[in-house]
């Protein structure tokens, strides 16, 4: 069976929400029903087939190709299962409250990617907007589990309110990443922005870069952390940067915070030009 | 049935169930995981007065653990599911967390989950850290060499324990090397533990006793200094007997490693004094599962 795929006919005017469109609810409909599915445009309902071309069957993998179109919103909204990818650009909400199954978006996707997101794989090959894995306003939990991978940078809040689950960000993160952040991990092989975990309760902030901490972030000084191996080994199976043993460490500078918080949190620093994390790198996987 | 010299009993040691599960202890180097687990494991030869049974499996390769450190595997049994549960969190508490360099990590990840450093964690003192890394919960409690990581959880399986034969000699030594060698080749099978001292037990016992506060008494029928004066299972040439008890994961396991170790022992065969291989027959009233040495050799 092929993917069920949605190629864009032309761009909309006005945002589209893309939301019914996905595996669960497409699940044993026929291609006429599907088609005739509508979206809310705007302020105006369209059907599916106005907007794309549909071709191919199999409801379980969907491909949706926009060309470079970033309206459509909430793709992948609730994910239950199955893989849904985006050729080009997806709007806001990208797998907000992803429970299951995998989530790929070839290029960049907008504000509150992955939000409140429950499980499975995002993937997101391009950059991300602000509030990705945060929590919707108002609410008071953001990303729940799962897995986020951005490989290239990510706007402002990344992790805002984030409860558990993993941030994997190949590129920069903006300011206020992993603020008001709950527990869970965020690693970032780029660079960071201000205020980086601002009022964070616990979890861990992952970085190859020094960042610029605030006053509220205190040195524990160096450590080898037993945990980081077994963190990096679960990234391995990833298409990613983070898969390669030689970005891998396990010496660290560990800084606890925000003290104008809990204090239970932690930014995690890679020691640079140490010996020990250059074998460590060397022997990981092997 | 003979094998070099060596008679085998038309008898069957009588095995029960039991609740088992593993854990895995890492450490910096090999030797600290070792002591470790020999803590863990130590004054665990008998239900009867440990509360449990445990012994070291086998030493992992650094390849072979979660966090690529080198490690021992450990298996511990218990008749309950409560008390094995106890046991397991009394000696991780006391003789794990408190192991330089120590980690522990659980050995089976399916049945029911059991707590393995759950509860460990309150020894951080609300410093502890929860890390959910591929489904699995682990935690961090900072200690005051760094930091103890620790899975939550372990799995807990259904086990058969007490499975045994005993080792019928001309003499004493002769006894102990024939044991030795079967011990060397059973620690080889995987599952298994032999949780005696040395793997050997020189003390066999019968159920009941005269003194009726007591379960178990000594196995009198098989005590060589009493031959003339008790309902006697030896041959007036047996001067000494020793026994080796298996638990095992499942009965297969415990097939195969009877399997081997009596094999050990016939090799030495009646020119170094082993003259009989007999087994703890317990009329059927010890527990369910029967090992019959002669299938199992033939």
């Amino acid at each position: 069976m092929s993917a069920l795929t949605f190629s864009a006919k032309h761009e909309t005017a006005q945002r589209v929400d893309m939301s019914p469109l996905v595996c669960q609810l497409l699940k044993d409909m026929s291609l006429a029903d599907i088609a005739a599915i509508e979206l809310q445009n705007g302020k105006r309902k369209i059907r599916v087939d106005e907007l794309f071309d549909i071709s191919g069957e199999d409801s379980q993998d969907i491909i949706i190709i926009n060309n470079s179109y970033a309206k459509l919103d909430f793709i992948g909204k609730e994910l239950a299962s199955g893989r849904m990818t985006v050729q080009g650009e997806a709007g806001a909400y990208f797998g907000m409250g992803m429970k299951s199954g995998e989530l790929l978006a070839d290029g960049s996707v907008g504000l509150y990617a992955a939000c409140e997101m429950k499980n499975g794989l995002l993937t997101i090959k391009g950059d991300a907007g602000d509030f990705l894995g945060a929590a919707l306003p108002g609410n008071k939990q953001g990303m729940k589990g799962g897995t986020v991978l951005v490989k290239g940078n990510v706007g402002q809040r990344a992790g805002d309110h984030m409860r558990r689950g993993v941030m994997l960000i190949e590129g920069n993160a903006g300011d206020y990443c992993g603020s008001r952040m709950i527990a869970g991990t965020i690693a970032v092989m780029g660079s960071t922005g201000r205020f980086l975990g601002y009022a964070m309760q616990r979890g861990t902030i992952l970085l190859w870069k020094q960042p610029q901490l605030s006053a509220t972030f205190n040195d524990c000084g160096s450590h080898t952390l037993a945990f980081l191996p077994i963190l990096f080994k679960s990234f391995t199976s990833f298409d990613s940067k983070f898969a390669k043993e030689s970005v891998t460490f396990n010496r660290v500078r560990r800084f606890g915070g925000d003290m104008a918080e809990k204090g239970r949190a932690e930014v995690l620093v890679k020691l640079q030009n140490e010996e020990q994390n250059a074998a460590f790198s060397a022997a990981s996987f092997s | 049935m003979i094998i070099n010299g060596v008679s085998i009993d038309e008898t069957f040691a009588e095995a029960f169930p039991m609740k088992a599960t593993r854990a895995i202890i890492t450490a910096q180097n090999q030797k600290w995981a070792m002591i470790s687990a020999q803590a863990m494991t130590g004054f665990a030869t008998s239900v009867i007065a440990c509360g449990c049974e445990a012994g070291i499996e086998r030493i992992l390769d650094p390849s072979e653990t979660p966090d690529g450190r080198p490690g021992v595997s450990v298996l511990i049994f218990a008749m309950g599911g409560k008390g094995l549960a106890k046991q397991l969190e009394t000696r991780a508490g006391q003789c794990v967390l408190t192991s330089p360099t120590s980690a522990l990590f659980a050995g089976i990840d399916e049945g029911l989950q059991i707590p393995l450093g759950k509860n460990l964690r309150y020894f951080g003192d609300g410093f502890q850290i929860a890390k959910k890394i591929a489904g699995k919960r682990y935690w961090r409690v900072p200690v005051m060499d760094g930091e103890f990581l620790t899975e939550a959880t372990t799995g807990r399986v259904d086990a058969v324990g007490g499975g045994n034969f005993l080792v019928l000699a001309e003499s004493q030594p002769q006894a102990l090397e024939a044991c030795e060698a079967a011990i060397v080749e059973m620690k080889k099978v995987p599952n298994v533990i032999m949780p005696f001292p040395g793997g050997v037990v020189r003390s066999g016992s019968k159920i009941g006793s005269k003194y009726p506060a007591l379960g178990a008494s000594t196995n009198d029928a098989f005590c060589p200094t009493l031959k003339g004066v008790t309902k006697t299972d030896l041959s007036p040439e047996i001067e000494s007997v020793m026994e080796i008890v298996i638990d095992g994961l499942t009965k297969e396991d415990i097939d195969k490693a009877m399997r081997v170790g009596i094999q050990a022992v016939c090799e030495l065969g009646a020119e170094n004094g082993i003259k009989r291989i007999s087994a703890g027959n317990y009329g059927g009233k010890l527990g369910p599962f029967h090992f019959h040495l002669q299938e199992i050799m033939a």
